[in-house]
């Protein structure tokens, strides 16, 4: 696109920029997602504001960076953060004028040669000497950046970087010092080396310190991402009641997905095509000349689901994240029943309609217990107490392992279901190999059903329930 | 843009300060946040994005902006279905029509003396798109917004509301404050006007919008700047009452409820205070006045329970204050 004829050319103003550039790479780290036109942005806003207030400063980087009210908190987090990080407010003020950044980038293009240690400071052992606290984290912020503190992603590597960044500050040549100290034997020498020992041990102690900031620092973006995705592809079974926090957001974000994308859909299809019949017919009145258009229309039905859940104790975790898809679906599909079985089969929709997740399930479990299941009966107590409400515009989706640890499968059930309803969708937490091996009817069932499913991972389960949203519409 | 004395041109807003005290002579007490913002996006030119509760005073912000720079507030309504017609410009199709039928005599004589078809089309096409022409513009909010000598104050108000395919459509007028249309061509504005947009949320609105825009969150006031905000809406209220009436709302704020009482209704409750000549803060005349602040049968159960202890505290806290 050419540039705007009215905006102000957007040119990336110089000063400011190296501080600005790290504190972006910092909040990008963050999990904060700034384009380079954003980036462009703040520069040009920090030019207006200046440096001088910071609470102007960060209301002002606020108002660029982050644009939902997740990303506010995470940015304000990562603005203390990373303006606690240099504790010695005096060497910020220093920085963030933009007349020293000139000589700070020159001098970190200089030490970012490949040197031992800062060739245009004193060396490390005059700074321990001088026990000055901002030379020294200046010393350690230089070395920190050139041993490329940026890329750390992993608690791990923590040591690693701080043996580096220590290097980096000429620490080798401190301990050379202090060996050649004790080595003169002399008491005055010896009480010097333990000076400089104790000092060099604090130095490391702020070092590791230094470095884990930096890891919450640079790195949570990006370790939260990685978790994400592996919640995503994990089986649920294996999951971690740990994790289940993480998880139920994680869930509630794909629901929400779903219910923008399929009200699109919906939308879409409401809006139609043009209805050349009706509309000449509307249209008599002027000469046939189309004022008022008529659109053809077709009704969409909300989908109407029913829900068997499998409660006993093998696959009930599974379940769990099943009804909780479901139930932040409830915007797009108007009327979700479910059901939870093992022994026998109970409705259990007002329970988890009524009452918080966490209580709604433990009710749910302690009601129905997390005892053996037996098919052929969860089935009979359904087509007794429900199967009048299934109508042709019913999805029926069960969801379970399929054994009935050896009682009457009475697939003869499914079979009456299947008749009346839209379809059936079976989803089975176990692995495809292991259907009908052991106490599994899955393969008796299978028959009736629309669609048998895989579903071990959230992932699995978003691609179910989409289809199941794709086929209503 | 030197002389701001200059009326084809907005005024250049210096400073923070200026649009604080802007804002409040227009009536509006601004956070030094919303101040920010508002001088941020003058100088970068660029819309601002403001999400909050509803009644908290997003709307409210425009309107004030546009009384203190003397500019005409220009206010687009958003809902589900709203498209370019509404928005942008619409054809006067009445108007056509009319002018076709009259100009019919007029059309028959230019082309009457043309020997065969190609030549009638030629002599037609020399017209031009005569009938396409900006005098059958109707414009709507957009395009006026646009067309705005002296700049404007656009709100395009409640953009969650929309649909996805009209936030689309607007990214063009958001990054370039011009617009296309079809017939025409492109349409610049003469002074890019000041942008506003507000949402409440109900949906999450997209990547590229967002990215166009300043994002102002503007949530509940806290209790000084929320006493400042009544003060000047409310004028005749009672120092001690206001202190009471800001402590109370503070606190009911805290309680779960469905939907926590904004700005507006705590300055709709100040003045019935100040009509029912209440000194202070009593407890049968909280109970009396709760609909005002509270608008779901549920909350105002919720919150009656609480009547007694929220009014005492809300008593007390003064006393502490001084």
């Amino acid at each position: 696109m050419s540039a705007a004829p009215s905006a102000a050319p957007a040119s990336v103003p110089s000063s400011a920029s190296e501080p600005l550039r790290r504190f972006l790479q910092v909040a990008r780290g963050a999990g904060l997602r700034v384009s380079a036109a954003e980036g462009i942005d703040a520069a040009r806003a920090l030019d207006l504001v200046g440096f001088s207030d910071r609470s102007v400063l960060k209301d002002t980087l606020g108002l660029v960076l982050a644009k939902t009210p997740d990303e506010k908190v995470l940015y304000e987090e990562t603005f203390e953060l990373y303006f606690q990080r240099h504790e010695f407010s005096d060497w910020i003020n220093a920085e963030l004028t933009p007349s020293a950044v000139a000589q700070d980038t020159s001098s970190r293009t200089a030490d970012g040669s490949g040197q031992e240690h800062g060739s245009e400071g004193p060396p490390l052992s005059e700074l321990l000497e001088s026990d000055d606290p901002a030379a020294l984290a200046t010393s350690m912020e230089i070395a920190a950046r050139a041993s490329g503190i940026e890329k750390i992603l992993y608690l791990t590597q923590k040591n690693r970087y701080v043996r580096e960044i220590l290097n980096r500050m000429g620490l080798r040549a401190v301990q050379e010092q202090i060996d050649a100290l004790r080595a003169r034997g002399t008491l005055d020498a010896t009480a010097e080396a333990q000076r400089l020992e104790a000092r060099t041990e604090r130095l490391r102690d702020s070092t590791r310190d230094f470095v884990e900031r930096s890891l919450l620092l640079f790195a949570r973006g990006e370790t939260e991402a990685l978790r994400e995705r592996l919640l995503k592809s994990t089986r649920l079974a294996n999951l971690d009641r740990h994790d289940l926090e993480r998880t139920r957001v994680l869930v509630r974000r794909m629901a929400k997905r779903l219910a923008t994308r399929y009200a699109r859909t919906r939308r879409r299809r409401r809006r139609g095509q043009l209805d050349v019949r009706r509309t000449l017919r509307r249209n008599m009145g002027w000469g046939g000349v189309p004022f008022l258009t008529v659109w053809k229309q077709k009704r969409i039905e909300k989908a109407r689901v029913m829900v068997l859940c499998d409660v006993s104790g093998s696959v009930a975790w599974v379940s769990q994240f099943l009804l909780m898809f479901l139930y932040a679906l409830t915007e797009v599909l108007s009327d979700i029943r479910s059901f939870a079985y093992s022994g026998s089969l109970i409705e259990v929709s007002d329970i988890l309609e009524d009452q918080p997740f966490d209580e709604a399930i433990t009710r749910v479990a302690t009601s129905m217990g997390y005892g053996s299941s037996n098919y052929g009966n969860a089935l009979a107590d359904f087509e007794r107490g429900w199967m009048k409400d299934i109508t042709n515009k019913t999805t029926v989706i069960i969801l379970g392992d399929a054994r009935g640890n050896g009682t009457d499968p009475r697939a003869d059930i499914l079979e009456r279901v299947s008749k009346r309803a839209k379809r059936i969708i079976w989803l089975n937490p176990e692995f495809r190999s292991s259907w009908g091996t052991g106490d599994s009817d899955m393969y008796r069932y299978a028959p009736y059903c629309g669609l048998v499913r895989v579903c071990s991972t959230l992932n699995d389960m978003e691609r179910v329930i989409n289809d199941l949203l794709e086929a209503a519409a | 843009m030197q002389n701001s004395d200059n009326t084809d041109l907005p005024r250049l807003i210096r400073s923070i300060e200026e649009v604080d005290a802007g804002l409040s002579a227009a009536g509006y007490i601004a956070s030094r946040r919303i101040s920010t913002a508002i001088y941020i996006a003058h100088h970068l030119r660029k819309p601002i994005l403001v999400e909050g509760p509803a009644g908290v005073g997003k709307t409210e912000l425009a309107k004030s902006l546009a009384t203190w720079l003397m500019l005409p507030l220009i206010r687009m309504q958003c809902y589900e279905g709203l498209d370019e017609a509404k928005a942008l410009y619409e054809w006067k199709y009445g108007k056509q029509l009319l002018y076709t039928q009259i100009l019919r005599d007029k059309v028959g004589t230019l082309i009457g003396d043309a020997h065969d078809l190609g030549t009638a089309l030629d002599r037609l096409h020399a017209f031009g798109d005569v009938f396409f022409s900006k005098s059958f513009l109707e414009p709507r909010p957009l395009l006026r917004a646009l067309e705005q000598p002296g700049g404007a104050v656009l709100l395009i108000d409640e953009i969650d509301k929309s649909d996805q395919e009209f936030e689309a459509f607007l990214l063009e007028l958001l990054s370039d404050y011009q617009v296309t249309i079809p017939e025409i061509g492109t349409v610049a504005a003469t002074v890019p006007p000041i942008v506003l947009l507000t949402s409440n949320s109900t949906r999450d609105l997209g990547d590229a919008l967002k990215r166009r825009c300043l994002h102002l969150h503007i949530g509940f006031p806290d209790e000084k700047l929320e006493a400042r905000i009544i003060a000047s809406r409310v004028p005749g209220i009672d120092a001690r009452l206001l202190a009471q009436l800001v402590a109370f709302v503070q606190q009911l704020r805290g309680l779960d409820l469905k939907k926590p009482p904004s700005v507006s209704e705590s300055i709709d409750w100040a003045r019935v205070m100040v009509l029912m000549h209440s000194a202070v803060l009593a407890q049968d005349t909280v109970r009396d006045t709760l609909n005002v602040l509270l608008k779901f049968e549920s909350d105002i159960e919720a919150a009656a329970r609480h009547i007694s202890d929220l009014t005492r505290k809300a008593q007390q806290a003064v006393v502490t204050a001084r």
